[in-house]
């Protein structure tokens, strides 16, 4: 593992380590180039996990203090976690379920198809689905995604089973188990899935793609990757030209250090990466980096969510196998005769008991509440998820006066559903309650948004500058030697679960970071 | 299935409508079962305040076959927050006081309807807020209540299901191997 000086002006440095951070940090040191990887988080390994939903969101969410505003239901429920990710190397790739989808075709249009929609400040992304398509193959490679690359599906498990039986006898025809980034056979290293469940509190397995387990240790094994775990960035710097020069950041032990680079790359997850650039103001940049816009922050998005579960009178044991075990995508299409531009994919959702408990109906008490909760055995769940519109108005915003324990104001995150949101959700709600009923469920019941896991579009990608914070590599339209290598760069959201898209980007991206750095363009 | 059924045998013998009975300690107050089952010694709270936090957190998470004995870690958990934290301590306190005050009859003598009433009222305090959000941990995170749900808990140690019944349903047939492969 390498070791780089603070001075050395010749290093990239990266910012975050999960889907975006870390596979960047991997594809260039495979090409030769010198990389530093800082991380707020700590390093744990697959040995450290435990499988106790409390204990390991302790252990691996973000839990520094935000505040989340606007009319959506997470600001009720959750005013102090608008998101639920991770604070550790491998970010939230350690967290997530495993789906991999590639976005459709005409979701990379949005503005041309589903046309001007008030509200809404939707834009065609800068690239489409053939510039995508060899990366994202590279990618499904890479994170070893079942059918694609001859491997073979995952088997379903008791949640899938009742998600199956009930969408096709309701007439669905797109039901299986899915693309997952989880081996169902031992691939690169990696063995296949025990079915332990727990996916949400990192897999102890290692059959989840993670670039904890992957991405990372490939990059050290380079010999040129400096990962610094703990190391929370607190500001961006530039030279009198605008330049990026380096990074100011706090060591564990609090200790305040600048790494010089030659290129930044910042992957924070779409809350902390436009709270970066905004508290990286200077007198050159008053209103913070690569932000000649007024585009950072802005068009936040979150995926549609909501859930539906049902109770059944013989047992279930959702909590069996994979979390997202299984996934229907008839209504993923852009269909307006349903009411809403867009689409959603249906997906196998379990929680544990303490899990369920606190999300089922946040805030619910006594005993038509708890009669519900009785049910747990007999319970089969779905996770609802789609595309949600952008708006200038949802945005990540600095906080006016609450601080961080480094003194940086803190990231609120204000959220308005937008009517298109309103009507896919409730099309939603119905459509999983007649999969349910489909298979005789006793009852439903529809849950509310859980915290965001999907966060995107605040630094997104545009053609034009004046529309968007970077270009369709994900480099900055004010700074040459600034990028963006998160969901942060998504122009819209589309209906699929994100990761493969953003491991897709920054495989692309670093390609296109070589190329100009061997060019000396940066 | 055996060790499941000792489970709810035990549930079964801690649960019933009793109420824990009360001891004076020196060090502070003590919840004690009324069979002797169990008992816990609380630090900051005192006995009526133990007593009445235990009836609260019974009315929030009703479970008509869970025993005392689970709630009573609620407020074990409540009582370790008010230990840490003066403020906490002063909020459950007042809002003890408040519960008895409501009809002019200590809380724990009114009736289940009458509790909850008075509960209802409360639903948007910081103290009914500090109680629920305590108790929704306390509670459902205890493996001892789980198996009352039939959740199990932890997979890793056994070999995750995939060899334990992760796909055993029986009221429905196998999806097609196209929609779901066997296993590698």
């Amino acid at each position: 593992m390498a070791k780089y000086e603070l001075s050395d002006d010749s290093v990239v440095v990266i910012i975050g380590s999960g889907a975006g951070g870390g596979t960047l940090a991997n594809e260039l040191c495979q090409k030769g180039i010198k990389v530093v990887l800082l991380e707020a988080g700590p390093r744990h390994t697959i040995g450290d996990f435990v499988n106790n939903e409390w204990a390991a969101f302790s252990m691996l969410a973000w839990l520094d203090k935000r505040t989340a505003s606007g009319s959506w239901r997470v600001a009720k429920d959750f005013p102090n976690l608008p998101a639920w990710i991770c604070k550790t190397v491998g970010g939230t790739t350690v967290h997530w379920a495993g789906a991999s989808l590639r976005i459709q075709e005409h979701e990379f249009r949005t503005r041309s198809v589903y046309g001007a929609i008030p509200g809404t400040s939707l834009l065609d992304w800068p690239i489409t689905l053939a510039d995508l398509e060899p990366y994202y193959a590279k990618a499904e490679d890479k994170m070893g995604v079942t059918r694609t690359n001859n491997i073979p599906g995952l088997p379903g498990n008791n949640n899938f089973t009742v998600m199956y039986w009930g969408a096709t006898r309701l007439g669905y025809k797109e039901v299986s188990t899915g693309r997952m980034a989880i081996n169902s056979r031992p691939r690169d290293g990696r063995d296949s899935c025990w079915q332990m469940g727990f996916c949400f509190e990192g897999c102890k397995s290692g059959a989840k793609w993670s670039t904890l387990y992957t991405e990372i240790p490939k990059a050290e094994a380079t010999g040129r990757l400096d990962l610094r775990p703990r190391s929370m960035v607190l500001q961006i710097q530039h030279d009198a030209s605008g330049k990026v020069t380096g990074v100011l950041y706090a060591d564990p032990s609090g200790a305040h250090h600048v790494q010089k680079a030659r290129v930044v790359a910042v992957a924070g997850n779409s809350i902390e990466t436009p709270r970066l650039l905004l508290n990286s103001h200077s007198s050159r940049f008053p209103d913070g980096l690569a932000n000649s816009s007024g585009e950072v922050g802005r068009n936040y998005m979150r995926h549609l969510t909501g859930s539906v579960y049902a109770i059944f009178d013989r047992p279930v044991n959702m909590y069996r196998g994979t979390t997202m075990a299984g996934i229907v995508m008839d209504e993923a299409g852009n269909n307006p005769k349903r009411g809403f531009v867009g689409g959603y994919h249906m997906e196998t959702i379990s929680l544990g008991l303490p899990f369920l408990a606190a999300f089922l109906n946040p805030g619910a008490w006594g005993r038509g509440y708890t009669r519900q909760l009785e049910g747990y055995e007999n319970m089969a769940g779905m996770w609802l998820v789609g595309e949600d519109m952008p708006s200038p108005t949802n945005r990540v915003t600095l906080h006016a006066n609450e601080k961080d324990q480094w003194g940086l104001p803190i990231p609120d995150v204000h959220y308005d559903d937008h009517e298109n949101d309103i009507a896919m959700r409730n099309h939603a709600f119905r459509q999983g309650d007649a999969v349910y009923q489909a298979v005789d469920a006793l009852r439903t019941i529809e849950v509310p948004p859980y915290p965001s896991t999907h966060n995107l579009g605040t630094c997104r990608m545009s053609a034009n500058a004046k529309d968007g914070v970077c270009n369709k590599f994900g480099q900055t339209h004010d700074i040459a030697n600034l990028f963006i290598s998160d969901g942060s760069q998504f122009t819209t959201g589309a209906a699929e679960n994100p990761t493969l898209t953003i491991v897709t980007l920054a495989i692309r991206q670093a390609d296109y970071i070589a190329g100009e750095m061997g060019k000396k363009a940066i | 299935m055996i060790r499941k059924g000792i489970y709810r045998r035990q549930f079964m013998q801690g649960g019933g409508a009793a109420a824990a009975g009360i001891a004076a300690a020196a060090s502070g107050a003590v919840l004690i079962a009324p069979d002797g089952a169990w008992a816990m010694s609380l630090s900051a709270l005192g006995q009526h305040e133990g007593e009445t936090l235990l009836q609260v957190s019974r009315q929030i998470y009703p479970h008509p076959n869970l025993g005392d004995m689970y709630y009573a870690k609620v407020v074990d958990d409540l009582d370790a927050k008010a230990k840490a934290d003066a403020a906490t301590a002063t909020l459950l306190k007042n809002g003890v006081a408040a519960l008895d005050k409501a009809m002019d009859v200590p809380f724990t003598e009114l009736s289940s309807g009458n509790q909850l009433a008075v509960l209802t009222t409360m639903e948007s305090t910081p103290f009914f807020q500090t109680v629920r959000g305590t108790a929704v941990v306390s509670l459902y995170n205890n493996p001892l209540v789980w198996r009352f749900f039939g959740y199990e808990g932890a997979s890793f140690p056994y070999g995750g299901y995939i060899h334990r019944g992760f796909n055993d349903i029986a009221w429905l047939p196998k999806p097609p191997e196209s929609a779901s492969p066997a296993a590698g």
